[in-house]
């Protein structure tokens, strides 16, 4: 199995870490060729509209909307659950591929950042400890689509995880705790 | 459980998510539009760009909210702005405006010669310059979030970021080959606690991302700077003093990503109309040499 982290800005050296404890083949992805021969792909956070734009400039965003189409998980967490969306609210380069309508920045600045415990039945796994995630200047999950499974909500019900078939979206970063369950629970949708 | 606001893992959160990106200073809104469309990663806002500082001299203070709001408001990405070192009230102004990140800068005029900002006492996170490894260990123990070389702003001369960086990652590389009855002898050499050298020495790297600045000019610059091994480039003067700001700014953007990949490098150098004219580093005298405040 070999996983790509698109590796244009942000945070994808931490996806990298993770998939590699996990005795994954993980790799960086900057052009279109480093695609082909993947399982799946990790979108990592950082900033959207940088991402967007550099995956514009070298024609990645169509082909990952084919790899999207072809059946291949795709995970974005953070940016990357912005860039995967279909409605984020304003302009900016996206794939565009999931049903769900994404409020960017949705908390507020980075002083309104702030870290919590999550229940998530679905990736517990046995393992009934709460998640803890770390929303940094986070997007929400404002509405989904019939088809979209939601998987974590912060106690005031915002939506911050979900599930579309091969896609799936974070809006807080387990790629910076040493919590591997959400990444455990990726690669078994590639499985 | 409620929410946690203002921890260490939301600060240092915040700069690695801007690591492989590009941070651009901006004097107003259709400045920071343009940083946002090349493809910044964050903008800094300020009222003169260090080259200006450095040209009508007087003194640097920080930017008239009035100006940081209008960059607020202009772009979705994140927004710093700089304090003076030492100007802690300047920073609580900065906190309570909403910026997402505070540079107490060498490139303002310190308020304070002795002591640096207790940035511990703060939610919002700070990033500060450095020359070397001690120095960015002393800012990491006051609860700077984000470090990056000094270098010597204004100048469009990389050669200082360049002697920073190496200096950091050099020094870093030697703690690793210490034996650990060695750290307490470098702790006191570096000038740092023991504890974040003994982190360093353990881990190789710094406990907070590090990103270049002061003096990157091009896109080679940029990947220049990656290569050596920061996170990320600040660049100042660099974009807006040359010739074709919005084309320079993508063109320093996409190095950034493919630093490793000459052929784009090439490809992203071509016609990027004048540089910043600059002014050779080692030309500057001492007295207006600005990596040399803080200590």
């Amino acid at each position: 199995m070999k996983i790509g982290v698109l590796a244009l800005q942000g945070a994808f050296r931490e996806h990298v870490q993770m998939l590699r404890s996990l005795n994954v083949d993980a790799v960086e992805v900057r052009l279109p060729e480093q695609l082909r021969d993947l399982d799946g792909l990790i979108i990592p956070g950082g900033e959207s509209t940088t991402i967007g734009k550099i995956a514009t400039q070298y024609g990645l965003l169509e082909p990952i909307r084919e790899m999207v189409a072809q059946g291949k998980p795709v995970w974005g967490t953070c940016a990357g659950m912005i860039v995967l969306a279909k409605d984020v609210g304003m302009r900016q380069p996206l794939i565009g591929v999931m049903d769900v309508k994404v409020k960017r920045n949705a908390f507020g600045r980075q002083v309104d950042s702030f870290e919590t415990d999550l229940d998530i039945p679905e990736i517990m796994n046995g393992d009934k400890s709460p998640f803890h995630a770390i929303f940094i200047r986070a997007p929400l999950l404002e509405s989904v689509g019939d088809n979209v499974q939601v998987l974590a909500k912060l106690e005031d019900g915002t939506i911050v995880a979900a599930r579309q078939a091969n896609l799936l979206a974070t809006s807080f970063h387990p790629e910076l705790t040493h919590d591997a369950r959400f990444h455990k629970y990726f690669l078994e949708m590639v499985r | 459980m409620d929410k946690q606001v203002g921890t260490w893992a939301v600060k240092v959160g915040l700069a690695q998510m801007l690591k492989g990106g590009v941070i651009m200073d901006v004097t107003n809104a259709e400045q920071a539009k343009i940083a946002e469309d090349a493809g910044a990663c964050a903008v800094m806002a300020l009222e003169r760009v260090p080259a200006d500082i450095r040209k009508q001299g007087g003194v640097a203070r920080m930017s008239d909210p009035t100006k940081i709001i209008e960059i607020m408001e202009a772009v979705s990405i994140p927004v710093m702005a700089k304090a003076r070192i030492g100007h802690f009230v300047e920073a609580q102004v900065l906190e309570a405006l909403g910026v997402d990140y505070v540079d107490e800068s060498e490139v303002l005029t310190p308020a304070d010669e002795e002591n640096h900002i207790d940035k511990n006492q703060f939610n919002i996170p700070f990033v500060c310059g450095c020359r070397n490894l001690g120095e960015a260990l002393r800012r990491i123990n006051e609860g700077a979030a984000m470090i990056r070389t000094k270098g010597e702003a204004g100048t469009g001369d990389v050669v200082e970021a360049v002697r920073h960086a190496r200096a950091v990652l050099g020094e870093i590389r030697h703690l690793q080959n210490m034996r650990p009855d060695e750290w307490y002898r470098a702790a006191k050499d570096l000038g740092a606690p023991y504890e974040l050298v003994k982190e360093v020495a353990e881990t190789g790297k710094l406990p907070v991302v590090n990103f270049a600045a002061g003096g990157i000019a091009t896109p080679a610059d940029a990947a220049l700077m990656m290569q050596i091994g920061v996170d990320g480039v600040f660049v100042g003067s660099g974009i807006f003093k040359s010739s074709d700001p919005a084309v320079r700014a993508k063109a320093i953007v996409m190095a950034t990503t493919h630093y490793n990949d000459p052929k784009i490098i090439a490809d992203v150098s071509r016609g990027l109309g004048e540089p910043m004219l600059g002014i050779a580093a080692r030309s500057i005298g001492e007295a207006e040499q600005l990596a040399v405040r803080g200590w």
